[in-house]
C-alpha cells in the first residue's frame, strides 16, 4: 500500500448550517434527522451532530446539522448558524449566540419552564424581553406555533414538524423530497397528521410574506 | 449505496462486513449504540457483559477461539478492563481482535477525561482514530487485517464528536466470510499462559512487534498527505482533522489514521516539504510529544515542561472556534480583531477548561434560567433521595441517572468517583472510625458491576455501611439497556432473572429488606432504626424506572387541592418537575401553592405520602373523582 498524496483544491462554497434546539422529549433530534436526510436527498455533503447522555434527562438538546459540497467541522462555530430552530422559546434564547447576525430564527412561542424556575428561584423571561433580545441579533424571526397546531391536530408531538415545514418553505423548497423523508422517519399511522403539520407550517412562512 | 450513519453505526457496519461473529460490551455513552447496532446483524453473537473487564475477557476467549471479536467501551471502561487489556497485548490472539475506546473529550456524560491512546502506547499495541463515519467503517475492517496480520489486539480510539456525528457511508451489503482461523482450540501454554517464564520471552516479543508495525505505518493507507500551500503543514488525526480543513484549508496535512505507533520517515519527509510544522490534536500532546522526541522540529521550538502542548488547550474537546482563537493567540493566524466573538480566551496549553458556546457574545444581559438535567417525573430514585436529605446522613454515592440525587433540592450525595466506588467507599470511612454512619447508594446495573466485590467486602469485614441498591430493574442512564436482572439478553433472548435480595444474602449480609421505592414512609422507617443498629445492612429500593414502557400504561396525573394546600413548601423538597408553584397564593401566609402539571405526572405519589395537609390526591382518588364526575 502506497500513502495517497494528493493535491486538493481548498474549499469551495461554505456549507449551510442549521442548528435546531429544544427540551429533550420534544423531539429535537428527529427532527434533525429528517433535516439531515433532506440534505442527502439534495445531494450535499452531510453532517449532524449532536450529544446524548445527561441531556436526555429533561435538559437542554442542540442538534447541528450542515449541508454543502463537501463538510468538514461537525460543530458549527458560534455566529455562523444561518437556520436556528427552536422548539421552546428560552432554548432559542439559549442558543442565540451561534446564530449569524441577520440569520433566519424559527421559533415556537411554546415555554417549558425548567426545574430552576418552577421550584427554583429562577424567572422565566418574558415576551417583551425575549423579542427583544432576538431583535439585536436578527430581523428575521418567525414565530411558528408549533404545539398550538399541533395540539389542533390531535398530537402535540407533531409539533417540530411544523416548525421543519416553515424551515422547508424558507429555503423555497418544494414539498416533496421533504414529505418523503418524513414518511420513512415516522410510523405510517402517523403519516397524514404529520403531512398536516408540515403543510401548516409551510402556510405561515407563505402568509408571512403576503 | 451511500447512507447516513453514525460514527458508532459505522463500527457497527464495520463490523459486520469484517465477518466479526463475537461482540462484548458494557454500555456507556459515547459507546453504547456500537454494540446496539450490531446485535442487530444476523448471524452474530452480541452480548452486554457485567462490566468491561468481562466483555474484553469474552472478546479475548472468542478470538483465542480463532473467530474475530470485538470489544467495546467508553474511556473508563477501558480502566476496568486494563488488566485484561495489558495480558491480551502479551499474547496476541488466534484471530482478530478490536477493541474500541469511545473517549469524552469535555465529558458531555462522563466523570473524568482523559486520553486512552496512552493505554494503546501503554499496552504497545496499534492504536488508529477516524475522523469522520466512513473512516470509523474502514478503519475498523483495516484494524481486523492489521490485528490478524501482526497478532496482536488493535484499539479504535474514537470520541464523542466521531461517535455521535452522522455522515454519509458506503455501505456493503456482503459480509467477509470469516470461517474460524483455526481447527481446533489452541493447545500453546507459551503463548497463552502467562506465567512469569513465558510472559518474560513475550516481551521482547512484543517490543518487537511494535517496531515492526511502526515500519508497516509508512505505508498504512491511512496515513495520508494532502499536499497544499507549503507555509503550514498540519500533522493531525480524529476529528481534529477536519478542524484543520476548517481552519487552515490552504494548509498541508499529514492525517494519521494510525496515532500509534507513529511513521517516522513519513513524518521527517513531510516535515521537510513545509516551512512550519504543527500538530493539531485533541486532549494530550500524544502525537506532538512523539514528534519531537523523534528530534523532528515542530512550531513553536519550545515546550514549557509539565504541559508540553503547544498552541491548542490540552483540557476539554476542540471546536472551530477554539482552533482558530488558540491558532491567532499563538500567531498563527492574523488576528481577527475580535476574539470575545469565539467564546474563549484561549491560551497555548492552558489546562483551563475552553467550553464552547459559553459566555459568548453577551448572552449575560438577559440571565437565562438554567435547565439542568434532573430526575424525571415519577423517578422511583426520588423518595430515597428525599429522605436521605431529611436524615442528614453522610452518603457515598456512585454513577448512573441517580447521582442527579447531588442536585438541589435533594441536595443528598457527598462522594461520587466512578461506578461501584460507593460501597468500598463508605466501607473506607467505617473501618477509620468515621463517627457517623454512612450510607452507601449504588444503582443495580452498577451494583452487579463492580458493586458486588465491594458488597462482599463490607460483609467480610463486617462495617457499619448501610447500602441501598436503587433497583429500577434497568440500566437507566445509558437509554435502558438490559443487564443481569432484566430477564432479557442484548439480543433479545429470555434469561434467568438474577434476584439481588438472595444474592446480597449470599454474599453474607444478613439484615436484608426489599421495599416499593415508592414508599417513603417504610423507608424512612427502615433506615431511621438501622441508623440505631450496628453492622453491615442493604435496603434494595425496587421499583422500575419510570420511562420503561410497562410503567407509562399506568400514568395517572395527581391533583393539588387549592383548599387544603397552604403552600408549606414540602413538596418542592422533593425536586420533582411536574410540581409548580401556581399563581395562587395560601391566603394566611401568602405563599405560592403548589399545583400539578398533568402532562408530566406519571402518579407516583411520593408527593401525595410527604405532604402534611392530604392537599395531592393519591392515584385511587383521582380515579374516582373522575368516575363521578
Ligand atoms: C466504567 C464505566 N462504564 C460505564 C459507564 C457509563 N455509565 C454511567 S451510569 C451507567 C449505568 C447505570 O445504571 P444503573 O446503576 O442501573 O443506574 P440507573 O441509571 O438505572 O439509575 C453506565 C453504564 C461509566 N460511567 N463507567
Amino acid at each position: 500500500m502506497k500513502n495517497a498524496t494528493s493535491s486538493q483544491p481548498t474549499t469551495s462554497l461554505p456549507p449551510l448550517n442549521i442548528l435546531l434546539t429544544g427540551v429533550g422529549g420534544q423531539g429535537t433530534i428527529l427532527a434533525s434527522n429528517i433535516v439531515a436526510e433532506v440534505g442527502v436527498a439534495l445531494g450535499y455533503d452531510v453532517k449532524k451532530a449532536e450529544v446524548h447522555g445527561m441531556s436526555q434527562r429533561g435538559g437542554s438538546v442542540v442538534s447541528q446539522v450542515r449541508w454543502g459540497r463537501q463538510v468538514f467541522s461537525p460543530i458549527i462555530p458560534p455566529g455562523e448558524v444561518d437556520f436556528l430552530l427552536a422548539f421552546e422559546k428560552l432554548e432559542a434564547l439559549r442558543a442565540l449566540h451561534y446564530l449569524r447576525p441577520g440569520g433566519q430564527l424559527i421559533v415556537d412561542p411554546h415555554a417549558i419552564p425548567p426545574v430552576t424556575v418552577t421550584s427554583g428561584d429562577a424567572h422565566y423571561p418574558d415576551d417583551d424581553a425575549i423579542q427583544a433580545k432576538l431583535a439585536r441579533v436578527t430581523p428575521h424571526v418567525h414565530w411558528i406555533p408549533g404545539v398550538t397546531i399541533a395540539e389542533e391536530l390531535g398530537n402535540a408531538k407533531a409539533a417540530n414538524v411544523v416548525l421543519l415545514g416553515a424551515f422547508s418553505a424558507l429555503l423555497g423548497h418544494a414539498p416533496d423530497q421533504w414529505l418523503d423523508v418524513i414518511r420513512q422517519r415516522v410510523p405510517p399511522k402517523y403519516m397524514e397528521l404529520n403531512e398536516r403539520a408540515f403543510r401548516r407550517g409551510r402556510e405561515l412562512i407563505q402568509t408571512e410574506r403576503e | 449505496m451511500k447512507r447516513l450513519l453514525s460514527g458508532n453505526e459505522a463500527v457497527a457496519h464495520g463490523a459486520w462486513e469484517a465477518g466479526v461473529s463475537v461482540a462484548a460490551g458494557y454500555p456507556g455513552t459515547p459507546s453504547t449504540e456500537i454494540l446496539e447496532t450490531f446485535a442487530r446483524f444476523p448471524h452474530v453473537y452480541a452480548e452486554w457483559a457485567p462490566n468491561e473487564k468481562v466483555a474484553l475477557d469474552v472478546a479475548i476467549g472468542a478470538a483465542y477461539a480463532g473467530r474475530r471479536a470485538l470489544a467495546t467501551m467508553k474511556h473508563v471502561g477501558v480502566n476496568v478492563a486494563a488488566d485484561a487489556f495489558m495480558y491480551a497485548a502479551m499474547t496476541g490472539t488466534e484471530a482478530g481482535l478490536v477493541i474500541v475506546s469511545a473517549d469524552d473529550p469535555s465529558m458531555h456524560s462522563s466523570q473524568n477525561e482523559q486520553d486512552n491512546r496512552q493505554f494503546a502506547k501503554f499496552a504497545r499495541i496499534p492504536c488508529l482514530e477516524p475522523a469522520d463515519s466512513q473512516d470509523a467503517k474502514d478503519l475498523t475492517i483495516a484494524a481486523f487485517d492489521l490485528s490478524e496480520q501482526f497478532d496482536t489486539p488493535v484499539m479504535l480510539r474514537m470520541t464523542t464528536r466521531i461517535c455521535h456525528t452522522s455522515t454519509p457511508v458506503e455501505v456493503d451489503a456482503r459480509r467477509q466470510e470469516h470461517p474460524p482461523l483455526i481447527d481446533k482450540y489452541p493447545r500453546n501454554p507459551a503463548k497463552y499462559v502467562m506465567v512469569p517464564a513465558n510472559a518474560r520471552k513475550r516481551h521482547p516479543i512484543i517490543e518487537h512487534r511494535l517496531e515492526d508495525l511502526a515500519a508497516f505505518a509508512e505505508s498504512f493507507a491511512f496515513n495520508r498527505v494532502e499536499m497544499r500551500d507549503r507555509a503550514l503543514g498540519i500533522i493531525t488525526g480524529g476529528v481534529a482533522y477536519q478542524y484543520a480543513r476548517e481552519i487552515f484549508p490552504d494548509a498541508s496535512i499529514l492525517k494519521l489514521g494510525m496515532t500509534y505507533p507513529l511513521p517516522q520517515k513519513l513524518i521527517r519527509d513531510f516535515a521537510g516539504r513545509v516551512d512550519r510544522l504543527i500538530v493539531l490534536e485533541e486532549l494530550d500532546p500524544f502525537i506532538e510529544d512523539q514528534v519531537r522526541l523523534m528530534g523532528v522540529t515542530l512550531w513553536p521550538e519550545q515546550v514549557a515542561y509539565p504541559h508540553t502542548k503547544s498552541i491548542f488547550p490540552i483540557t476539554g474537546e476542540l471546536n472551530p472556534a477554539i482552533v482558530r482563537q488558540s491558532a491567532q493567540a499563538a500567531g498563527l493566524l492574523p488576528d481577527a480583531g475580535d476574539a470575545e466573538e469565539a467564546g474563549a480566551s484561549a491560551t497555548a496549553a492552558s489546562p483551563q477548561p475552553l467550553p464552547a458556546g459559553q459566555k459568548i457574545r453577551g448572552n449575560g444581559d438577559l440571565d437565562l434560567p438554567a435547565r439542568p438535567p434532573v430526575l424525571c417525573p415519577g423517578c422511583p430514585h426520588r423518595g430515597v433521595f428525599y429522605i436521605l436529605h431529611k436524615l442528614k446522613v453522610p452518603v457515598n454515592g456512585d454513577i448512573g441517572c441517580y447521582t442527579l440525587g447531588v442536585v438541589p433540592p435533594l441536595s443528598a450525595i457527598h462522594t461520587t468517583g466512578c461506578m461501584g466506588a460507593s460501597i468500598g467507599v463508605a466501607h473506607g470511612a467505617a473501618v477509620a472510625g468515621d463517627k457517623e454512619r454512612h450510607v452507601a447508594v449504588i444503582g443495580d446495573s452498577t451494583f452487579f458491576h463492580t458493586g458486588i466485590p465491594a458488597l462482599l467486602n463490607v460483609a467480610y469485614n463486617r462495617s457499619n455501611v448501610i447500602t441501598i441498591i436503587l433497583d429500577n430493574r434497568t440500566t437507566a442512564m445509558t437509554g435502558h439497556q438490559a443487564n443481569p436482572g432484566t430477564g432479557k439478553t442484548l439480543q433479545g433472548q429470555e434469561t434467568t432473572e438474577i434476584e439481588i435480595e438472595p444474592l446480597v444474602r449470599a454474599l453474607g449480609i444478613d439484615q436484608v429488606v426489599t421495599i416499593d421505592a415508592y414508599e417513603v414512609e417504610a423507608i424512612e422507617k427502615t433506615l431511621k432504626q438501622w441508623l440505631k443498629q450496628d453492622g453491615p445492612a442493604v435496603l434494595i429500593a425496587k421499583h422500575a424506572c419510570a420511562l420503561l414502557p410497562q410503567e407509562r400504561r399506568k400514568y395517572v396525573a395527581l391533583e393539588v387541592d387549592p383548599n387544603a394546600c397552604n403552600g408549606c413548601t414540602i413538596c418542592f423538597r422533593i425536586g420533582c418537575p411536574a410540581i409548580l408553584k401556581s399563581d395562587q397564593l395560601d391566603p394566611k401566609y401568602h405563599r405560592p401553592l403548589a399545583e400539578i402539571d398533568p402532562l408530566l405526572c406519571t402518579g407516583c405519589e411520593i408527593c401525595a405520602r410527604v405532604c402534611p395537609r392530604d392537599a395531592i390526591s393519591f392515584r385511587d382518588q383521582v380515579v374516582h373523582l373522575h368516575f363521578e364526575a
